[in-house]
């Protein structure tokens, strides 16, 4: 079986979803759509057996071989485990949607095609085995998300938040890009395979620090780590499955899978491991910090799910640290990550169906104005608050297990020796241990602001009352999950766990079996980690408690120094700056685009001339000088400067007019009898047609040019002709080759039949020239009698307000 | 006689752009006028000025002046002509419709932005 072609299917679904919405009326689609994930799911599910083994499944379909780009499907323990994540919970969320978006007012058919389209890109970044088909369904992740989060699209806040988190997400991607190009460069390969077997070349070459920081700069904006989080809260306007699926479960992972994923190439790079695990901690902190903050259910979550990004990436900066360190615990730490991730989707997924159950059933996500719908909706309440005891990291749940495992990890970064660590790593578990009180805080925050105290029941928009049992059976599978997983943790670690923290170790392992990390909830009381836990009970609950005195420090930061006002700010200046760039030279003065090209065609050549020492001066070549054409030379130079200082038309035209017949009169001198002929006769039609079109034409009067224009004028005129001149003489001095008029001189007769050498060329050798220059004149013939008898009736006017 | 006449150009190009970076839109025309000319010029300078007789076949003549620039300024005089033709008539329709001749009024409006 070619496995690639699983990546396809829900897009090859997503074309007959339109169809089936059309016609079948009865059934509401989402239900046909629920066979894919299922499906895909239950395939997904027979390769465990391989990965367990440490096998993988390599499969290709090829799209550009000569450039080699194909898509490479590689599933190995790490992309079966976002498989299954993607699927499953894929399968939980189109259930759920089923009921949460009604057949009869929302437009289903896009909902659908839009999520199967996520469903592919996702599942093509995690199988992907080609950097570059990588890049393709990362970007379609972003365009689907964009597609999902502007869902209400009347609404402005939905099309704020998806044109925001594209602009974010993109720019990551771009820079993505940017660092797999290198890459391709430095290892001469697309597989990231082949460049992790390759990894030494790659990590000499010189742009290698380079592509780790663009390739993390990717992995940040997907993953919203600080300070590029800021798009996730903003993209809450999307319908509440989709922020269940695409913002904590599948799409914020997907630079989680990267950094995982690139982790054996760039753990040597200590750029790589300080930025992960700095920028992890830290938004860490930063998330769950602020999630207290927030009024809306879904914007705590968001912020949550930040931070628990956070969490997880910052678990991967330390599993990077085996490559320099034996220290067992930093094994643990990739082995945490992986379990954090399984656990975050189980737990975050549930949470944010609970909220949109109560924003449903009670018409408000405001926290403020929920209360006391602890007894109105028992199961929901049940769900919430095991998923928030799980985020909080309290016993008998999921979360418990790895937030011990994450702080064990943390604590064991003070003894790493290397990259200064020594001095600083003693912030990790520090920084971990206030951001897990904060966790702590926002968690029951969450869970008993809405459920808890007595609220105002009846003051809500809606009645309260229970969700219906098939909206709840998602969230309920979940919170089933997230108890199962703390009591059998070592199965999932058996059959999911270990599998893939082999991508990421590849140094340490060569089969899943080699992995001794057994997860126990107990480790005594001797573990430091337990003890830090109580503490953050403890000190979790008293500053819970006593939540409304401290809670005014959130004003000390003005909104002025917000991040977010800072991405606005930073986009009206850009808009503003080009569009002031652009008004500053697009004056729409014909005079000014002139100056840009006359200066710019006079300062160009000159530098050209004076760079390449272009000049040269020969006057051996030159012919000898007549007294006719000095006579006729000050002739022509009398007829400009009358053209020049004219204060009528007519003497303008008629100084126009003499120095066409001086032009003629050189002709004549240097043996050209055909150009003066003509010339002499192009003049009189000239001028003939200027006095005929005299009477018609405006007076010839200045319109108040003042003297720094006139003067700018003359300096641009003076550097064009000093410029021709210059150019003319060199070119007159240094000829390289001979004529080719030799060639029409010796056959002019023996092979054209004529005697005047310029009549032959025109009409003979070069006769195309000839053709064309009649179809220009009858053009401008055709022009000029269009222009005199067309008159569209009724024409529009320029300004139709007059 | 190469450099008479580069000086020579120099000043019909010099004049030329003067002319064209005016306000006024018969300057403009004037002044493509005097370009076309310093065109031409260069083109008949370029190829030498030192030829004997004109090129055309007669007995006993072997130094003829080169040809080929020849053809090609008159093609080029031919199209700058028509160029200019087309050009009047456009500015005597501009006028009749704007009944201005200054370019700097005729910007069009901010719908043309």
């Amino acid at each position: 079986m070619n496995f690639v072609f699983l990546i396809f299917i829900p897009i090859i679904a997503a074309l007959f979803v339109p169809l089936l919405y059309k016609t079948i009326k009865r059934i509401h689609t989402g239900w046909f759509v629920l066979i894919v994930p299922i499906v895909l799911f239950a395939i997904y599910t027979t390769l465990l057996p391989q990965t367990m083994k440490g096998e993988s499944i390599v499969s290709t379909l090829q799209w550009i071989p000569s450039m080699h780009m194909n898509f490479v499907s590689y599933i190995d323990g790490l992309s079966l485990l976002f498989s299954l994540l993607i699927t499953g919970i894929g399968s939980l969320v189109v259930l759920y949607s089923i009921f949460y978006l009604s057949d009869k007012k929302e437009q289903l058919g896009h909902f659908y095609v839009y999520l199967l389209l996520f469903m592919s890109a996702m599942l093509g970044v995690v199988q992907s085995d080609n950097v570059i088909s990588l890049y393709l369904f990362w970007e379609l992740t972003s365009i689907s998300s964009f597609l999902l989060i502007a869902y209400w699209y009347t609404n402005d806040r939905s099309r704020f938040g998806a044109l925001k988190s594209m602009m974010i997400t993109v720019f990551g991607g771009l820079m993505m890009l940017g660092g797999f190009a290198i890459l391709g460069i430095a290892a001469d390969t697309f597989s990231i395979r082949e460049m992790i077997a390759n990894a030494s070349t790659v990590t000499s070459h010189p742009l290698f620090t380079m592509a780790a920081v663009l390739i993390l700069l990717g992995a940040f904006t997907k993953s919203a780590q600080f300070p590029f989080y800021i798009w996730l809260p903003d993209a809450m306007e999307a319908p509440t499955p989709v922020s269940a699926y695409l913002h904590s479960a599948t799409m914020v992972k997907a630079g989680l899978y990267l950094v995982a994923r690139f982790t054996p190439l760039f753990a040597s790079s200590s750029t790589w491991i300080w930025l992960v695990m700095g920028v992890g901690i830290f938004t860490l902190f930063w998330g769950s910090f602020f999630a207290v903050k927030q009024t809306d259910l879904k914007a705590i979550l968001a912020f949550s799910t930040v931070s628990q990004l956070g969490l997880i990436m910052s678990l991967l900066g330390a599993s990077a640290l085996t490559y320099h360190s034996n220290e067992a615990m930093f094994a643990v730490a990739s082995f945490a990550a992986i379990f954090h991730l399984l656990n975050h989707a189980t737990f975050k997924g549930s949470l944010f169906m609970v909220a949109g159950i109560v924003d449903l059933q009670t018409g408000t996500r405001d926290i403020r104005k929920l209360g006391g719908l602890m007894s109105i909706m028992p199961l929901t309440f049940t769900v919430a608050a095991i998923g928030s005891f799980s985020m909080a990291g309290l016993p008998p749940f999921n979360g418990f297990l790895s937030k011990e495992m994450f702080l064990d990890a943390m604590l064991a970064v003070r003894s790493f020796e290397l990259f200064q660590f020594d001095t600083w790593g003693i912030l990790f578990p520090i920084i971990a241990w206030i951001a897990s009180v904060f966790t702590f805080i926002y968690s029951m925050y969450f869970v008993f602001h809405t459920f808890g105290k007595k609220g105002d029941v009846e003051a809500l928009p809606k009645a309260p009352k229970e969700a219906p049992t098939g909206m709840l059976i998602s969230p309920i599978i979940l919170a089933t999950l997230v108890v199962v997983i703390f009591f059998i943790p070592n199965v999932f670690g058996k059959w999911l766990i270990k599998p893939a923290v082999l991508a990421l170790q590849p140094n340490l392992y060569d089969t899943p079996q080699q992995i001794d990390i057994t997860i126990a909830a107990w480790h005594g009381f001797d573990s430091m980690a337990l003890w830090m836990t109580i503490g953050v009970v403890a000190v979790g609950t008293l500053l819970y408690l006593s939540m409304n005195s401290w809670k005014k420090i959130y004003d000390a930061q003005p909104e002025r120094l917000t991040l977010n006002n800072g991405y606005d700010a930073l986009l009206n200046f850009t808009e503003s700056g080009m569009n002031k760039i652009s008004r500053s030279y697009m004056t729409g003065i014909i005079r000014s685009y002139f100056m840009y090209m006359f200066a710019a065609i006079a300062i160009m050549t000159l530098i050209a001339v004076y760079v390449k020492d272009a000049f040269a001066f020969d006057p051996n070549s030159f012919a000898p000088v007549t007294i006719y054409a000095i006579l006729n030379g000050i002739i022509l130079v009398l007829a400009i400067s009358f053209v020049l200082l004219a204060k009528s038309r007519m003497a303008a035209f008629i100084a126009l007019g003499a120095s066409g017949y001086s032009v003629a009169l050189f002709f004549v001198m240097f043996k050209a009898p055909d150009l003066a002929l003509t010339q002499l006769v192009i003049e009189t039609v000239s001028v003939a047609l200027f006095l005929l079109a005299f009477q018609r034409l405006p007076e010839l009067k200045n319109h108040g040019e003042t003297k720094k224009n006139k003067v700018a004028n003359a300096i641009i005129a003076i550097g064009v002709g000093f410029t021709v001149m210059l150019v003319a003489l060199a070119s007159q001095s240094q000829k390289l080759l001979p004529s080719i008029s030799e060639y029409y001189k010796e056959t002019v007769e023996t092979l054209a039949a004529g005697g005047n050498i310029v009549n032959v060329i025109l009409v003979d050798y070069r006769g195309f020239d000839t053709l064309f220059e009649i179809a220009v004149l009858s053009i401008a013939a055709i022009g000029v009698y269009t222009m005199i008898k067309l008159r569209l009736k009724g024409e529009k006017k320029a300004d139709e307000n007059e | 006689m190469e450099l008479l006449m580069a000086i020579i150009i120099g000043i019909l190009f010099s004049a030329a752009v003067y002319l064209i970076l005016s306000r006024t839109l018969l300057r403009v025309i004037l002044g493509t006028g005097l370009l076309s000319h310093g065109a031409h010029l260069l083109i008949l300078t370029m190829g030498g000025l030192d030829g004997g007789a004109p090129p055309v076949i007669a007995d006993g003549v072997t130094d003829f002046a080169d040809p080929l620039p020849q053809a090609l300024i008159l093609t080029a005089i031919v199209i700058s002509f028509g160029v200019t033709a087309f050009m009047l008539v456009l500015s005597y329709r501009l006028y009749a419709e704007h009944k201005t001749d200054d370019l700097n009024m005729l910007r069009g409006n901010d719908e043309h932005d």
